[in-house]
């Protein structure tokens, strides 16, 4: 299984590390992995996305053209990458910022507000970590174990308060879907 | 050491730091910003010297210096920041000095865009600068593979005296891959007797100069160059062939473009289309035989050089296929990626075509 995933958003929103937690966690499982970020005069309030691909197989192209899987953060992204899913593909709408509904009906659409888990959570920043564990409930492209393995080291020392809420943020997004 | 996720640009400064480069200079552009900027903390730390010039033209001129006075040095920049450092380059290759440039190219003419390109393939193969030269031309199609090239580009360069480029694109130098930092064998290398460091007990003193005066002396000098140019061509060459055996069509491409490719020819396999792809790893020297041996395989229709520019490429290959077979192209743009779907339907055309 190919994994071809794209994560959109505007900037600030954490779509960059979200893609690279993926892509991080996936390496550490022995898959071959590839992260390619839009680039340009990005901005915070712009848009931003980046295609990971982790595989058994090694990565061809790393541009994401056929996604298996495309996460949303906000309506631009939606209308720009929902064609982009392969039919029985998957889409994930973060539903709290996103009135609009997918059109697509050859695709499966999970609707995630996670901005207002967030929130709830007492850190709106922590949205993509919401996003992501809908994500990985439906995608088997990492163990959450192994994000959570990642994301301690990552964050060490001082920084060590923040990891169990990076843990309930992906709980709380797998609990999203039914 | 286990892999790593590394981006393009860190890895390419850091795998430079690694085959002993000590001296950055250079100016910034996108998108290979993270290159000087990675080499700007690091090579302090390993007792270097990083520089930001005040221009290109500046930075490759430093390069000429510390080349001059026997040091590992690189530069980094891109298209537009290339084209400003022609006058050096073309110095560097007469006065034989040995350093590695890299260009992480974008899309052209002009300022063009900051979006990934291969536009720059003619100016890299056939001499940006005046003069009859060459400069040996990588194009790694991963950062692993930028690894090892960059690392073995030092020693290119210090082995035949002559300027290394690493050929990327702006997706080589903004992606991640893992990576892993495997020592290159070394090549035994000439004492850089030549070095301008002072006399040192000499009884003469060296002089680096690209200036012959007299046209018979810069002939010879030109027909030594050609000589060693020649060497490269027999030593040097380095291609991966794909798929090869059965093929009706062969693709040429490099660097990123060949995985876009590469899923072209897994596409077209599944509808019973055989498929073949030979990737110059050298840009210069070209991989010319293989072409021929491929133009000469029965089953063979066409070539098709896919390439993210109007058609640079795809005259070398032309040269190299000697009319043998047809030779197609399919490129795209300003910063536009090509896609395996386009591709596939292009081979379709031209094999549809030929039947």
């Amino acid at each position: 299984m190919t994994h071809q995933i794209i994560m959109a958003g505007f900037g600030g929103q954490g779509v960059m590390s979200m893609g690279k937690i993926l892509a991080e966690a996936g390496l550490k499982e022995g898959k071959n992995v590839s992260w390619l970020p839009s680039y340009g005069p990005e901005m915070r309030g712009g848009t931003a996305n980046c295609s990971v691909i982790i595989s058994e197989e090694p990565v061809g192209a790393p541009t994401v053209t056929e996604a298996t899987a495309a996460i949303v953060m906000n309506r631009p992204s939606l209308d720009k990458f929902e064609k982009d899913v392969i039919p029985g593909g998957n889409l994930f709408i973060n539903s709290s910022l996103i009135d609009k509904k997918a059109t697509r009906t050859d695709i499966n659409v999970y609707y995630v507000p996670a901005n207002e888990i967030a929130n709830d959570m007492g850190s709106g920043k922590i949205a993509n970590m919401v996003m992501l564990g809908a994500y990985l409930k439906v995608a088997n492209a990492a163990k959450e174990d192994t994000i959570m393995e990642y994301i301690s080291e990552v964050f060490s020392g001082k920084k060590a308060s923040v990891v169990p809420l990076n843990k309930e943020a992906l709980k709380r997004g797998a609990d999203c879907i039914k | 050491m286990a892999r790593e996720l590394w981006k393009g640009n860190e890895a390419i400064a850091e795998a430079a730091i690694k085959a002993g480069c000590r001296f950055f200079f250079g100016y910034p552009i996108t998108p290979q910003n993270e290159i000087p900027e990675y080499m700007s903390l690091r090579l302090p730390q390993e007792g270097g010297c990083f520089l930001q010039a005040e221009s290109e033209v500046a930075a490759i001129n430093m390069v000429y210096g510390a080349a001059g006075a026997g040091a590992r040095v690189m530069t980094s920049s891109s298209s537009p920041g290339i084209s400003l450092k022609q006058e050096g380059i073309s110095y560097i290759a007469g006065a034989e000095l040995p350093c590695v440039v890299v260009n992480i190219v974008r899309g052209g003419p002009g300022l063009g865009g900051i979006q990934p390109a291969q536009s720059d393939y003619f100016q890299a193969t056939k001499g940006g600068g005046h003069g009859d030269y060459h400069l040996v031309v990588l194009a790694p199609d991963s950062i692993q593979e930028a690894v090892n090239l960059v690392q073995e580009a030092f020693d290119i360069a210090d082995a035949y005296r002559n300027p290394v480029m690493i050929l990327g694109d702006g997706m080589i130098g903004q992606m991640m891959e893992p990576v892993e930092f495997v020592g290159v064998p070394k090549r035994q290398l000439p004492e850089k007797t030549w070095a301008t460091t002072g006399l040192r007990g000499r009884e003469n003193h060296n002089i680096i100069n690209s200036l012959f005066i007299d046209p018979a002396v810069c002939e010879t000098h030109n027909q030594r160059l050609f000589k060693k140019y020649a060497e490269i061509e027999k030593n040097e060459i380095k291609v991966e062939e794909y798929n090869l055996e059965g093929a009706e069509i062969v693709f040429a491409a490099y660097g990123t473009v060949s995985r876009i490719v590469k899923n072209a020819i897994k596409a077209l396999e599944k509808e019973g289309i055989k498929a073949g792809l030979i990737r110059p790893i050298t840009l210069w020297p070209f991989p010319k035989a293989n072409f021929l041996k491929a133009a000469d395989m029965p089953s063979v229709k066409a070539f098709m050089s896919v390439e993210m520019s109007m058609g640079q490429m795809v005259e070398d290959v032309e040269l190299s296929v000697k009319g043998k077979k047809p030779v197609y192209f399919y490129g795209r743009t300003g910063g536009m990626i090509p896609t395996p779907k386009a591709i596939v339907e292009e081979a379709k055309k031209i094999l549809g075509g030929a039947k």
